[in-house]
Parts: structure tokens; C-alpha cells; sequence
């Protein structure tokens, strides 16, 4: 993963508080664990059962049993626990996971994301990502501002079909972090090698600017 | 006492409906003998280990058939490589969270054309699913991670189904009843069930008391409540009353036949679990 990804997972760690139990989807959330700051303990529940996941071991330490949801190998970290899928959706769903971070295709301009199905194509995997939309108490959407094609992921009502009703919390991209609220979106942070100009020409939705950010 | 016990869908014409149930006609219905298990009247508990080709033999053309696993994490894959050389496992329905991977587990049932129609969460990180599924070979039928688990545990837990968010909003509530309840939409979920249910475990004793691996666990627990017959498949077969009570996952009650796994993910399994995308 390029240095923009781990830019991104280390703006969303800034979030996470002592004790959080999160939840990271695949591939770029998944980097958030590398860059939880100092002094805040937070543990890592991945859907396919088990909450304490640990950082990747050393290759002659793989256990091909004991994997995250991407099915990377991961270690027990102190006070791991197991439990069956039933339960770890219970978990999801029950509200007892504190912050979510999901990968998108698109946002829209109410919070609501799409990150599952890309139109046209027959819809093969799902997976645990609309369990951990309608569940965690909190979600982030981790993602680069633009696609690759350079097209932005902000958009005024997504193209692809969306995970869910309910909107994301935060935004959090290499360029800004805007909340959510029911009006739509807040920007809340420009990061320090962009600009408030950068970020209106590549935001294609209306969006205010938090109470904060006018004072600055 | 001796009691028969039904091969699941060994004969006869029979329907798979939605929710995974099957009916069969029960003239038509082969009967097997269970292992017997008089031995219980006289104080002897009798062993439920039985042969990987015994257990492969329960698998008849048609069965729903619950397969436990995290991609291969978790999965039976000596009962599933016995199946391969079984004539009677066709025209599968695989209730999995997966298709295995390509080629492997139950992506090489696929590739022999042993399974018709797949219910499962995602099948992505397996290309020939939807190389099967674009063929019109196999039926798929997609369900939220938390929901395929929740119906297999409400399969097993005697409910009828249940109401869950998960879902509301999207292309996957199409068609599906949505109830208002104290002012949020749910979704109604029906339950799962299976005509055989094949899991993974870790430790077995001859009772069929069950515990698991980190997370090979997955699935296997739910699966092993809500199955005409539920096999699994160990690495350690131990005497009844070694394993501690506490420790048991899987109570006895749930299990009808026990076998030592012959295939485990060895750490030259590298390869498979480098493929990201478990959903």
C-alpha cells in the first residue's frame, strides 16, 4: 500500500479511543492498525470470529487456522477471544462494536455509502459489510479522495447500489474529513499539504464548513 | 433399541425450497442404519466415529448440504475430497459462506459439477462461481454475512425466522417483507436448515462433543445445530469425559457421526490465504 493509503489510516487512527473495539474491512482500513497512536489500547474484532486479533506474525509463525476477515494471517493479542459467526454478527449488529471503518466505492452527499455490488455485473459478495453499516456504533469511511481514474468518490447520489440506509459518521479521505449529520456533510478538517480551493473543486456536493474550521 | 435413520435425499424426487428445507417423499426415502446406539441402555456409551466413506455416503444426489469454513479456515476438506470420488454427491445445494477457493475445498466440488446452486455471503474471491453462474450451471442465491449466520442459528434454535436491519434499503431486500418496529425497518429473514450439515472441529470425544481452533471455529458451530444429520470432522478423537465440560462448544446432542480429518491447512496452505476478500 502506497504512503497516500497509510496517510489516510493514520488520519482515521486519530479517532479510535482507549478501550474502542473496532472492525476493519479489507484493504485500506486494514492499515488502521498500523497507526494507532501511542497509549490508546484499542482491540480488533474481525467478523469471522474473534475479537484481540494481533499484528501479522513473523512468516514462520503463521497459523493458516488463525486469519482475519481479508484471510491474512493475524496473532492472539492479550485477552483474545473466539466465538462462532452467529455471534460475532450478534456482536456487530447487537451495537457492542464501537467503530467500524469501511472501504467505498462512493459516498453521497447524505453520508450514505455504496461499497459492495458495482452495477451490471451479477452481485456475487456481500460479505459482512452492511451487518457492520446498520451495526457499529460508529462508522468511518476510509478512502482516497478520487478514484483511480481520477473521478471523485463524493458524489450527489451514488451510482452503485448502496450498503445501506444509514449513513456513515465520518468521512475521512488524504485530502479532508467531513462529518455527517442530517443535512449532509460537514467539513471538519483540510489536511496540511491541501486546500479548502482543492477540496470544493474535487467535493461535488454541497457541504458546510464546521464551526471550528470558520474560526481558523 | 435400534433406530433407522433416513440417508438424506439418497432417492427419490424432491424439492429444495427457499429457505433450504427439502421434501421428501418418504416411500421413496432410503433408509440407512444409524450406528447403533443401544449401548446406551446398558450403561456402555457407543462411539459415533465412523468412517470418512461412511460419512461421504450420507451425501445424496440433491442434498442441501451445510458446509462450515472461512474460505478453507474451518471447512471439512477430507469429507469434501470424499465426496469428489462420491457418484451419489450431485446436484448439491451448498449452504457455505463460501465456494471454497478456486479449485479447492468446495471450489473443486464446483469444478466437477457436483453443486447446482450455492447460498452464501461471497463468492468473489472464487472467479469460477461466476464463471459457473454466467454458464446458467449454478444458482446463487447472496445473503449478508450476519443474516446466512443468523438463519443457520435460527434453523437450528426451532424459530421461524427473524428481523434484522442488516439489509433494509438495498438491492438484496427486493421482494422481502420490511416491518416498522418501534420506528426502524427490519428485514424478515425465514430460517435454514440442511439435510447434512459437515463441520469442522478441533477436538471430538466418542460422544461428539465438540471443541474448535482459534478461528477455524467460524461457521461450524451454528451449522451443527440445524441439519437433518450433522458429521464432523477432527483432529483428535478422544474417550467421553476427557474433554472438560467448560470447554465444550459443541454439546453431544447436536452430533450424529464423528471423523478424523485426514486433510488439515498446513502452513504450506500460504498460498490460499494470501487471496484477501473474505467479505
Amino acid at each position: 500500500m502506497n504512503s497516500v493509503m497509510h496517510d489516510i489510516a493514520r488520519r482515521v487512527a486519530q479517532h479510535l479511543e482507549p478501550g474502542d473495539v473496532i472492525n476493519l474491512g479489507i484493504g485500506l482500513p486494514t492499515l488502521v492498525a498500523d497507526h494507532v497512536p501511542e497509549g490508546v489500547k484499542v482491540f480488533l474484532h474481525t467478523e469471522n470470529g474473534m475479537v484481540g486479533a494481533g499484528p501479522t506474525p513473523e512468516p514462520e509463525k503463521v497459523d493458516p487456522q488463525l486469519i482475519n476477515a481479508g484471510k491474512l494471517p493475524v496473532t492472539e493479542d492479550v485477552g483474545a477471544a473466539y466465538f462462532s459467526s452467529s455471534e460475532s454478527f450478534a456482536m456487530i449488529r447487537g451495537g457492542h462494536v464501537s467503530v467500524a471503518v469501511l472501504g467505498v466505492l462512493q459516498v453521497d452527499r447524505l453520508g450514505r455509502i455504496a461499497n459492495w455490488a458495482i452495477p451490471g455485473k451479477p452481485i456475487l459478495g456481500v460479505g459482512g459489510a452492511m451487518d457492520l453499516l446498520v451495526g457499529a456504533k460508529t462508522v468511518i469511511v476510509a478512502t482516497t479522495h478520487l478514484t483511480k481514474k481520477g473521478e471523485p468518490k463524493i458524489v450527489e447520489e451514488c451510482s452503485f447500489p448502496l450498503t445501506g440506509a444509514r449513513p456513515a459518521d465520518l468521512i475521512v479521505t488524504e485530502h479532508a474529513t467531513f462529518s455527517v449529520d442530517e443535512e449532509g456533510l460537514v467539513l471538519e478538517e483540510i489536511a496540511p499539504d491541501s486546500t479548502l480551493e482543492w477540496v470544493r473543486s474535487h467535493t461535488p456536493v454541497p457541504f458546510r464548513n464546521s464551526a471550528a474550521l470558520e474560526a481558523v | 433399541m435400534s433406530r433407522a435413520l433416513r440417508i438424506p435425499g439418497s432417492k427419490g424426487q424432491k424439492e429444495v425450497s427457499q429457505d433450504g428445507r427439502r421434501r421428501v417423499d418418504d416411500e421413496n426415502g432410503a433408509m440407512v442404519e444409524a450406528p447403533r446406539m443401544d449401548g446406551l441402555s446398558s450403561g456402555r456409551i457407543e462411539s459415533k466415529v465412523i468412517s470418512v466413506e461412511e460419512a461421504a455416503a450420507l451425501v445424496g444426489p440433491g442434498s442441501t448440504v451445510m458446509v462450515g469454513g472461512f474460505g478453507l479456515v474451518g471447512s471439512p476438506l477430507t469429507l469434501i475430497e470424499a465426496l469428489l470420488s462420491s457418484e451419489n454427491a450431485r446436484g448439491l445445494t451448498t449452504i457455505s459462506n463460501n465456494v471454497g477457493e478456486p479449485g479447492k475445498g468446495l471450489g473443486r466440488l464446483l469444478l466437477e459439477s457436483k453443486i447446482s446452486r450455492a447460498i452464501g455471503s461471497y463468492f468473489t474471491s472464487n472467479p469460477d462461481v461466476m464463471e459457473r453462474h454466467l454458464d446458467g450451471e449454478l444458482e446463487v442465491r447472496l445473503v449478508p454475512q450476519g443474516t446466512l449466520a443468523e438463519a443457520i442459528r435460527a434453523g437450528g434454535a426451532g424459530l421461524g425466522g427473524f428481523y434484522t436491519k442488516t439489509g433494509v434499503g438495498t438491492d438484496l431486500a427486493e421482494g422481502r417483507e420490511v416491518r416498522e418496529i418501534d420506528g426502524e425497518l427490519y428485514l424478515f429473514e425465514k430460517p435454514l436448515r440442511a439435510d447434512i450439515a459437515l463441520i469442522r472441529a478441533h477436538r471430538a470425544d466418542t460422544l461428539g462433543n465438540l471443541t474448535y481452533y482459534k478461528t477455524a471455529r467460524n461457521f461450524n458451530p451454528d451449522m451443527a445445530t440445524a441439519a437433518e444429520v450433522v458429521v464432523a470432522e477432527v483432529d483428535e478423537i478422544v474417550e467421553a469425559g476427557t474433554l472438560d465440560p467448560e470447554h465444550v462448544v459443541t454439546p453431544h446432542p447436536y452430533v450424529d457421526y464423528v471423523v478424523r480429518a485426514e486433510i488439515t491447512l498446513g502452513t504450506d496452505a500460504g498460498p490460499l490465504l494470501d487471496q484477501a476478500g473474505g467479505g
